[in-house]
């Protein structure tokens, strides 16, 4: 199965412009040695477990791991060492997908923005440079209603700078399939304000060589006037309106079934999409396709169905039949694979409480073998030298009787993709340097945490698909349903409006709370 | 009847046999009960002692099981087939009364003419 999807899958695109070459630069670095290095792990001894093909596909990413640590590991391909497995093939589409250069697509909307916003806060300056520079000497004196004109106009850009700065320059974080239509109708407004100002400026003012200074000054303060109220406009429709919760989404993964409730505002289909994926990252516990299936063995004992043979000559209404009459076979067959799934499920159950416990006490045992060292308590004893470690090397030193029990305890629950030997002491390191204990330590290890925990191992952008019957600038609405795809799994979206609420008020008078014994109750015998 | 708290309490009883009715499925008795440690002893019209707790009978159906054997209206249930009701809950008491497996009760109840009457057998000879 080419499942081996989960980290190894998301794509590369990063979201960010500038910072974006960094991480892919050092990401690209780090892809190369990681295809090498799994080709190279690729080339040793297989041994196939039945019904657990996910699993071992992941431990072929051998990256950074040193796969002697602990105890030797098993890998696993499909092929021999001279073909190209599957896995190998959906790798290499992968990787190259990923190595598309940065989208053009991207930078598209910001820049224009950015230009148009750039040419609406010059132009009122250029409205009052421009007749000095030009016909300077014919220009009516103005003292100082002027220069109060001009001070406002300076501070009224100045707000508009700020507030630009504030709401307008922030990266992007996600790129929409279609466009985002409040933010065009704010772009097309703009230009269509300023371009007629300036239609206007042109005709009226730099034609004729207006000399009323004043009512120039006046112009360009209008202008501005009518810029921070568009930018009020903008405000109230890109930041604003959707803040008054209106529906609930009920977010659902496909894989697995995990859900949640969101409260949202007025969105378009898009932007509720990107809002839900937001909250997905840090809500939803991580995917692991590795949790999935019922084991094959309870599952196969349902193959071995009945053979129908059907005596009859005419073979019209054969398929139907016989396929109907081995499902009511099989149904009536009595099957005791619940059984099985029943004690497998609490056999498992008792294996992943007996690792914990194994590694509880092997973390808590480990962390009492260091202390940290006080500034007072530097200059020790010449008897007793003790060594000064810093963070990492005292995480390593502790790893050691840990690293055994924390192994197991992994492949037992199944996480041991999602934590490498080198993510285990660089989180240690991280533990001992804040002083946590080791219950702290454990956390990352013994819930699944958000997806978000787990971003750094394979870092960059995600690559997501909007599935929708609807437009999906259309508002949303009752009963809408949408989904959102990646490789392997989806999220189903459904929406639901919120109940309106009638709120009625009962007044009690705090005097009014006064007690007696019950009554004598009399009962009848 | 008022009793100190902390020293035995001393009554003149009179004892009724009560047998239980079939009534349908259930075995009845006849009157009502009222009282009990978890009520409110101010309420009882019938206790001398308005902070008396105790087990009281307040209704007698007529013609029924107890009113047969002689219980009244009023009277002071101290215990029932020698469990005691002088400090038991409610439906403690309802409980003991009501037991589907006794057809037969026997009360020890106490009231004020019992008193009087002793007196009065006291005093003549």
């Amino acid at each position: 199965m080419d499942n081996d999807s989960q980290y190894s899958g998301y794509s590369y695109k990063s979201s960010h412009s500038r910072s974006s070459r960094k991480h892919r630069d050092r990401r690209d670095r780090h892809r190369s040695k990681s295809r090498d290095s799994s080709s190279r792990g690729d080339k040793s001894v297989t041994i196939q477990t039945p019904g657990e093909p996910l699993l071992d596909a992941e431990s072929t990413r051998g990256d950074d791991r040193d796969d002697n640590w602990g105890e030797t590991t098993t890998v696993v391909t499909g092929t021999s060492e001279h073909s190209i497995s599957n896995e190998d093939l959906t790798r290499a589409t992968k990787d190259l997908e990923d190595s598309t250069p940065l989208q053009c697509k991207r930078f598209v909307g910001p820049v224009l923005g950015g230009c148009l916003s750039f040419f609406a806060l010059i132009t009122p300056l250029a409205f009052l440079i421009l007749p000095q520079v030009l016909w300077r000497d014919d220009l009516d004196t103005c003292g100082t209603p002027c220069e109060g004109l001009y001070v406002s106009l300076a501070f009224k850009l100045l707000v508009l700078l700020i507030s630009s700065w504030a709401l307008f320059l922030r990266p992007p974080r996600a790129t929409l399939p279609r466009f985002f239509v409040f933010r065009c109708l704010l772009m097309v407004l703009v230009f269509l304000f300023v371009a007629s100002y300036w239609l206007f400026y042109g005709v009226r003012v730099l034609e004729p060589r207006e000399k009323d200074y004043r009512g120039i000054v006046e112009y360009a303060a209008s202008l501005v006037d009518a810029l921070l109220f568009i930018q009020y406009l903008a405000l109230v429709l890109l930041e604003v309106r959707h803040l008054q919760p209106a529906f609930c989404l009920k977010v659902v993964r496909s894989a697995d079934g995990a859900s949640k409730f969101y409260n949202v505002g007025h969105l378009s289909i898009q932007r509720a999409a990107v809002w839900v994926l937001d909250r997905y990252y840090s809500d939803f516990p991580v995917y692991n396709p590795a949790l999935l299936n019922l084991p094959k063995s309870i599952l196969s004992k349902k193959m071995t169905g009945f053979k129908v043979y059907s005596l009859d000559e005419n073979t019209t209404n054969n398929s139907t039949g016989q396929s109907r009459a081995m499902i009511a076979a099989a149904a009536r067959r009595r099957d005791n694979s619940h059984n099985e799934y029943y004690y497998e499920e609490a056999e498992m159950e008792r294996r992943i409480r007996k690792r914990k416990a194994r590694l509880v006490v092997a973390v808590e045992e480990a962390f009492t073998h260091i202390k940290r060292l006080h500034k007072d308590e530097a200059t020790s004893s010449p008897k007793h030298p003790r060594e000064e470690m810093d963070p990492r090397e005292a995480a390593q030193a502790i790893f050691a009787p840990m690293a055994r029990a924390m192994q197991k305890y992994l492949r037992t629950t199944r996480q041991q993709a999602f934590h490498s030997m080198e993510s285990i002491i660089s989180h240690l390191q991280f533990c001992i340097t804040h002083n946590m204990t080791p219950k702290a330590f454990l956390e990352r290890y013994l819930t699944p945490g958000p997806t978000m925990q787990y971003q750094q191992q394979t870092g960059g952008g995600r690559q997501w698909t909007l599935v929708s019957e609807e437009p999906v600038t259309s508002a949303l609405r009752q009963g809408l349903v949408f989904s959102l795809r990646r490789l392997d799994f989806s999220l189903v979206v459904t929406v639901t409006p919120l109940p309106f609420l009638r709120l009625g008020e009962e007044f009690i008078d705090p005097k009014s709370h006064k007690f007696v014994m019950r009554l004598q109750s009399e009962t009848s015998v | 009847m008022a009793f100190v708290p902390g020293q035995p309490v001393t009554a003149v009883v009179e004892r009724i046999e009560i047998q239980k009715l079939f009534q349908g499925e259930n075995l009845i008795l006849g009157f009502s009960i009222g009282g009990g440690i978890d009520q409110d002893p101010g309420q009882n019209p019938f206790s001398e002692d308005k902070a008396d707790k105790g087990i009281y009978v307040t209704r007698i159906s007529p013609g029924g099981p107890a009113d047969v054997a002689g219980l009244r209206i009023g009277d002071k249930i101290m215990q029932v087939n020698g469990w005691d009701m002088t400090m038991v809950t409610h439906d403690h008491a309802r409980k003991k009364l009501t037991k589907k497996s006794e057809h037969v009760v026997r009360l020890l109840v106490t009231r004020k003419s019992l008193e009087e009457v002793v007196k009065h057998s006291m005093g003549r000879p």
